[in-house]
């Protein structure tokens, strides 16, 4: 068997179902191998895109996520979707082609050194050069990907390795890396002290982050949280633990979150993070978090732990095992009044949103369509200000919430639509993207016009590069520069050249016009005209 | 502040470049490192010298030992090491120098490794202290040519070892 097929063979063996990917010569030899399998390449319309689809895929699946691009450019083009992954902790295995392992440092057409060019956004990263030694290399490739704190493998494949003859496919035994060993498991005394300082503490409260969903551990903490009463705020990307209707649910935090969210952590005494990092979006200052608290960290990267803020007590492990710990305790404790405090506090903010009167207000916007998407639907939220009216007025009711937490990469969400769909197919999917991101991914509607997914892409219009729009508001005294996109293109026509379903919306009112889109199952392009003065940062 | 780091690594190709470029996409200094193999052809050991403030010293262990071809990091400050490094250095003398650099090569236990008229080449295999010493000793001719190792390290051996 060559080396294309055995990869095509150790994929089947890890339960792969689709690629996301874009051809070039130098993986020509993988794509001509499944025509032998029941594993279905998916043709996205750049690399990237196929990157962020296999993104998708992974986080509406809960599973790995792979795609395969060809060398060079294909490679390079894909490394900004390896890095969104990275920054997400999204696991991922990234197959590139490569020049013939002879030619490889000749600067051969469509050579690229990805492994070094890939290197500090990948988790980890192998050069195939015997075909032999890939049922290895894509069993520890998964094992990787999936374990520990999630993320992208690379697997640099050249072609006369895919080509090259390597025996018949055994699978490779359990993999055992004297290098990678994550610790999964909380230290059982660091668990004691949590439940100590909790039992003490007054005004206790709980951060959670994208790290609960990667391992599984929303109900077992949304558990913890009911057991005692304890008041809980989200990071970004832990959109999608609690219900935001739930009562002790007080939204998110951070620079673009809520208010008196943020100023109920910081009142706190007693902190207890999970899964997040305390990065600059939503900790902006790291010492007002640790100043007269107590800092309880939870996560499964040991490096995250004290990078941002020193913790007075350190969880290294999975947030799933840990809270399973954390439940078979039984203080005395409860917060009730606490939390109780904060849900009324909270409830007289609510609405002091500034609302524009001029076209569609994005905040109803996205509170209409999240009322629209079933409990089950998935909300995939771009980058800029669609990202932020996403984040302050969708409602979590039991489906899924993506975005480009980390990285923040424009153009995610289209893509990932399309990865969702593969991972999920009967379920509902809304992308809010902008109309800058949207360019920058146009082509593929040319995907979903072949896929027919269930989606909805709703592009807010306001002919800007909103978010830098009003940051140029904010710091440059209104000199913009660089956010102009005239009012180009007309969308109805690209809907129409790519045969898909278009409707536009450009006053409140017509947001009821909404409904009967939603009853259609097939995918739509929504162009929402919104106010370029809209600001989001409120 | 200094740390040492003795890092064992996978022995294979790419991986010094994925240690350096650890430090320099976080911004840690460098302020020497040596790699050679160990008692086991897999593994390589790197010993690296660096500074900066305790908080940084210690997320580059962290940050060392997320690397998954790293196997094993010990950390150590210069104290509780024994350091060794060595220095090749070649002077332009003349006849009347030749004395006190042979004087110099004495006291510190340096060797003249090679020598012509108007040459030589000394060399030591000491503390980066006494390299030092050394180099400020020397620095008053005319030095010619400087090639350092980088310091080797080794914790000191415990009692229970």
């Amino acid at each position: 068997m060559n080396g294309a097929n055995l990869l095509v063979k150790a994929l089947e063996t890890e339960g792969v179902r689709y690629v996301f990917g874009y051809p070039g010569v130098s993986i020509c030899p993988f794509f001509d191998a499944l025509h032998s399998s029941e594993i279905k390449p998916v043709l996205m319309r750049g690399e990237q895109s196929a990157g962020h689809a296999a993104n998708g895929y992974a986080r509406a699946g809960k599973t790995v996520g792979v795609c395969a691009v060809s060398s060079g450019p294909g490679a390079t083009n894909l490394i900004t979707a390896i890095a969104t992954a990275f920054a997400d902790s999204i696991p991922l295995i990234c197959i590139t082609g490569q020049v013939p392992i002879e030619q490889i440092g000749s600067d051969m057409f469509q050579e690229a050194d990805i492994l070094g060019a890939a290197e500090s956004f990948v988790k980890y990263s192998y050069a195939v050069r015997t075909a032999k030694d890939i049922p290895r290399i894509v069993k520890e490739a998964f094992h990787i990907a999936s374990t520990g704190r999630k993320g992208p493998v690379l697997i640099d494949f050249p072609v006369d390795v895919q080509n090259m003859e390597g025996g018949a496919f055994t699978e490779y035994g359990t993999v055992n890396l004297r290098t990678y060993k994550p610790t999964l498991k909380g230290h059982a005394v660091q668990i004691k002290k949590v439940l100590k300082v909790l039992q003490d503490a007054k005004r206790p409260i709980l951060c959670v982050g994208g790290g609960v969903i990667s391992s599984g551990a929303e109900e077992a903490v949304t558990t913890f949280a009911e057991k005692y009463n304890l008041p809980v705020v989200s990071t970004m990307m832990g959109i999608g633990v609690m219900k935001t209707d739930h009562p002790l649910y007080m939204g998110m935090v951070g620079n673009n979150g809520k208010k008196y969210a943020n100023k109920a952590m910081n009142e706190s005494d007693l902190l207890i993070m999970v899964g997040a990092r305390v990065a600059d979006r939503a900790v902006s200052q790291p010492d007002l978090i640790t100043k007269d608290k107590i800092l309880v960290h939870i996560d499964i990267d040991p490096a995250e732990i004290g990078k941002n803020a020193g913790p007075s007590i350190p969880i290294v492990g999975d947030a799933k095992l840990i809270f399973d710990e954390l439940n078979k305790a039984e203080l005395t404790c409860d917060f009730k009044d606490w939390s109780d405090r904060l849900i009324r506090y909270s409830k007289t903010r609510e609405g002091n949103l500034q609302s524009t009167v001029k076209f569609v207000d994005p905040n109803l916007l996205v509170k209409t369509v999240s009322e629209l998407l079933p409990e089950d639907g998935i909300y995939i939220a771009d980058v800029g200000q669609n990202q932020i009216y996403s984040a302050s007025n969708y409602i979590y009711k039991g489906g899924m919430y993506f975005t480009s937490g980390g990285m923040g990469t424009m153009g995610y969400s289209l893509p990932a639509s399309v990865g969702a769909f593969y991972a999920r197919p009967s379920l509902p999917i809304v992308c809010a993207i902008g109309d800058g991101a949207m360019q920058m991914v146009l082509s593929e509607l040319g995907r979903i016009k072949e896929d027919q997914p269930n989606l909805k892409i709703i592009i807010m219009n306001n002919k800007n590069l909103g978010m830098i729009r009003e940051y140029q508001h904010n710091h440059y005294d209104n000199r913009y520069t660089m956010v102009d996109l005239g009012d180009i293109p007309d969308y109805s026509l690209i809907a129409k050249a790519y045969g898909i379903s278009y409707k536009r919306i450009k006053t409140n009112k017509e947001l009821k016009n909404l409904e009967a889109v939603f009853a259609d199952k097939a995918p739509w392009v929504i162009e929402v005209s919104v106010d370029s003065d809209a600001f989001c940062v409120n | 502040m200094k740390r040492i780091y003795s890092v064992w690594v996978e022995n294979r190709s790419g991986v010094l470049c994925k240690v350096a470029g650890l430090f320099s996409r976080r911004s840690y200094n460098i302020d020497s490192l040596t790699v050679g193999e160990t008692h086991d052809k897999t593994i390589s050991s790197m010993t690296i010298l660096s500074s900066g403030t305790s908080h940084t010293l210690e997320q580059i262990e962290k940050q060392l030992n997320k690397k998954l071809d790293v196997i094993k990091v010990r950390t150590f400050s210069e104290e509780q090491a024994i350091l060794r490094e060595v220095i090749l250095l070649k002077i332009k003398y003349t006849s009347d120098q030749r004395r006190e650099i042979m004087e110099i090569c004495e006291f510190l236990k340096a060797e003249i490794v090679d020598a012509t008229t108007t040459h030589m080449i000394i060399t030591l295999c000491d503390t980066p202290d006494r390299i030092e010493k050394l180099l400020s000793m020397v620095r008053k001719f005319n030095i010619v040519e400087i090639s350092r190792t980088g310091t080797l390290a080794m914790p000191k051996c415990g009692d229970g070892e």
